[in-house]
């Protein structure tokens, strides 16, 4: 494993882990409002496969995606300013935290109706086998979406006209305080792949470095023409559903046992073993994480509201009621 | 584009064009120009390739163009129309056939909640060039399931846009003018339309998209209709005029937006409006149309705006029950006279 990129990984998800801890302290304290969907548990997921993808490659997300953004490459005083709602916001506050969009970094959405990803995914890769191009879309989903007909329906697609496509399943075992068994007949999501004689296989979502080599492996997969890939990251999320989720539906011995398995705890140990990093290394980066999300708040803080309500509805102005002058 | 013609896979020819073409044709002639004048341009819905189209629309485009850009889709509404909305954010300027307006009720989240919100969500990084193409109406006793109107499901959305062209040239000119549009446009159709003939000369100068059309001039009241009502419309006005009652006639061509200067201008002009509207009359378009006309024009106005529309039912599927379910020549006539008395 290249100390670069060991380094690149942990660096990710520390400050994946200290955007959302700010972001749920600003909430707290009102700056930023609606939904509010965190990632700490998860961060092993989007850190360890979009650091696997290349730059050409279109990322389709879910409505709990800052860390996706982030990873990607979208400036943190961008993202949290979209949080906040100002105009320096990544949409310039239109979107807000649930709808982050990128166009430069090749960004396609957040979506929050639960199963919107699937058909945006395999309409941009659509787009890319028809013209022959060389760069695949990874589309991200929860447990809770595979059991939405866009799943069944996209997934039929993509493998009956082999589009390049990587599915991950962000599996964190709830849809908001569902938890799998209950919503699933079968729970384990990477064997649907069969139904669209699609390849498929689980990975420790928690485990960075083999959801970045599982990725890699599906990636090569799917760029060498083999149709679509499903890949299932078994992980947890510590925190609620959203902000405004009690979490009353399962134990604290149960979020207890699976801190335990904590992503970066479990990378930081790994780097120990491996000597891959000595402990001064770890904290610079812990350190500058730190600093870049307090810079993040800042920007956010000063950046002025947009300001105009009707700007983007279409692609020029339209008056609703003189449709003769267009 | 690299993949490109399907050999060995339809004989029948896209059409050429003729002084008169039925609204199918029309509808042929433009996809094709537009395919052949933009490799971005792909078609994809159900037997839109092999098949030909349902009402022969894509007829011959699946052989001269290929798989990749006249596409059968699987039974997937919701998803291929959300395909289409994926590819529109990358560079593809997809044309989405949903096979009757009926199905387009499976893919209200790809055009509400992805489509006509994309560009604002993401502060104006995207844009969503995407054209769905839907039949509806009532057509021949195809029963509760397969006769609806959608007008008043997606009038309301903000992002979209929406026209209804009623004549072949209309047909045309639109559809090549929606293609080119950086929107997602709705594209209503009307069963009944699609072998109707009409003139048709395609180096015309088009007016533009969102405008409507008087169709026929009058002094005594004005008609404000849309899709095939307008064609009725026109007949009720013609033989109207028979009895000295002169109507004026206003095909809209488009709902959203609306030509309103076009209407409070006739409105001006005969001082009493009937709007007269296939879909269901509550809440539909025409509550819109006589809302603002009260609005705008209510010192012009000697009557209330009159608006004749679909019972408030399921469509029937008896043939009788049918008719009396929508607006007729007849039911026009009537309800002019009414109007012109009160």
């Amino acid at each position: 494993m290249q100390r670069d990129l060991v380094k690149q990984l942990l660096y990710d998800m520390l400050l994946a882990r200290h955007f959302e801890q700010a972001a749920a302290e600003q909430y707290q304290q009102g700056r930023i409002g609606g939904f509010l969907h965190l990632y700490p548990g998860e961060e092993a997921v989007a850190v360890g496969s979009l650091r696997a993808a290349d730059p050409g490659d279109y990322v389709v997300t879910t409505y709990r995606e800052h860390v996706h953004a982030l990873v990607r490459g979208t400036p943190p005083e961008a993202v949290m300013a979209e949080l906040f709602g100002r105009s320096g916001g990544c949409c310039g506050g239109y979107g807000g935290s649930m709808h982050l969009f990128d166009a430069q970094r090749r960004f396609l959405g957040g979506y929050a109706i639960v199963g919107e990803t699937f058909p945006v995914a395999i309409g941009a890769a659509y787009w890319l086998a028809m013209n022959e191009e060389p760069d695949c879309v990874l589309c991200y989903f929860g447990d809770g979406a595979v059991n939405q007909g866009t799943f069944h329906e996209s997934l039929n697609m993509a493998a009956l006209w082999r589009l390049p496509v990587l599915f991950i399943c962000e599996n964190n075992h709830y849809q908001i305080g569902t938890e799998i068994h209950r919503h699933s007949a079968v729970v384990e999501v990477h064997k649907r792949a069969c139904a669209y004689a699609m390849e498929g296989r689980r990975v420790d979502g928690m485990d960075v470095l083999a959801v970045y080599k599982a990725t890699r492996e599906a990636l090569h997969h799917v760029r060498n023409g083999n149709g679509p890939y499903l890949l299932e990251c078994d992980t947890y999320r510590y925190r609620g559903h959203s902000m405004a989720d009690a979490d009353a539906y399962r134990s604290a011995m149960e979020v207890a046992e699976l801190k335990g398995r904590d992503p970066i705890s479990l990378l930081r140990k790994r780097i120990r073993e491996e000597g891959w990093l000595d402990s001064d290394e770890c904290a610079a980066l812990d350190a500058a994480a730190r600093r870049v999300v307090a810079d993040a708040v800042s920007f956010a803080e000063q950046s002025p509201p947009p300001e105009d309500l009707h700007a983007h509805v279409h692609a020029r102005p339209l008056d609703l009621y003189s449709g003769a002058a267009r | 584009m690299k993949r490109t013609r399907n050999e060995n896979m339809g004989h029948i020819e896209p059409v050429t064009p003729r002084p008169e073409l039925k609204m199918w044709e029309a509808l042929n002639l433009a996809l094709d120009r537009a395919m052949a004048e933009d490799d971005a341009v792909f078609i994809l819905g159900e037997d839109v390739g092999l098949y030909g189209g349902s009402y022969r629309v894509t007829q011959g485009l699946y052989a001269k163009y290929g798989e990749w850009r006249v596409r059968d889709a699987p039974i997937s509404e919701n998803s291929f129309t959300g395909l289409g909305v994926g590819a529109a954010l990358v560079g593809g300027r997809p044309v989405i056939e949903i096979m009757t307006v009926n199905f387009a009720y499976l893919a209200l989240d790809a055009i509400i909640n992805m489509a006509a919100k994309i560009r604002y969500m993401s502060g104006g990084q995207f844009r969503v060039p995407l054209v769905v193409r839907m039949p509806g109406g009532v057509a021949r006793q195809l029963a509760a399931q397969h006769s609806q109107r959608i007008e008043h499901a997606l009038l309301n959305v903000p992002g979209l846009r929406i026209v209804c062209p009623a004549t072949p040239q209309d047909a045309y000119w639109q559809l090549r003018q929606a293609i080119h549009e950086d929107d997602p446009i709705i594209f209503m159709e009307h069963e009944l339309l699609y072998f109707d003939s009409g003139p048709f000369d395609p180096g015309a100068a088009p007016p533009p998209l969102h405008s409507g059309r008087i169709l026929r001039d009058g002094k005594d009241v004005t008609l404000v209709a849309w899709s095939r009502m307008s064609r009725l419309a026109l007949t009720a006005a013609e033989e109207l005029g028979e009895e000295g009652i002169e109507a004026e006639v206003i095909d809209l061509r488009s709902l959203r937006p609306l030509d309103l200067p076009l209407l409070l201008e006739s409105l001006r002009r005969t001082h009493r409006v009937l709007v007269v509207e296939e879909d269901c009359l509550f809440g539909g378009a025409g509550a819109e149309i006589a809302a603002t006309l009260g609005e705008r024009g209510f010192y012009e106005l000697e009557t209330p705006v009159g608006r004749l529309a679909g019972a408030d039912v399921p469509t029937p599927y008896n043939d009788r029950l049918e008719a009396e379910s929508i607006p007729q020549v007849s039911t026009i006539k009537a309800r002019i006279r009414d109007l012109l008395k009160a």
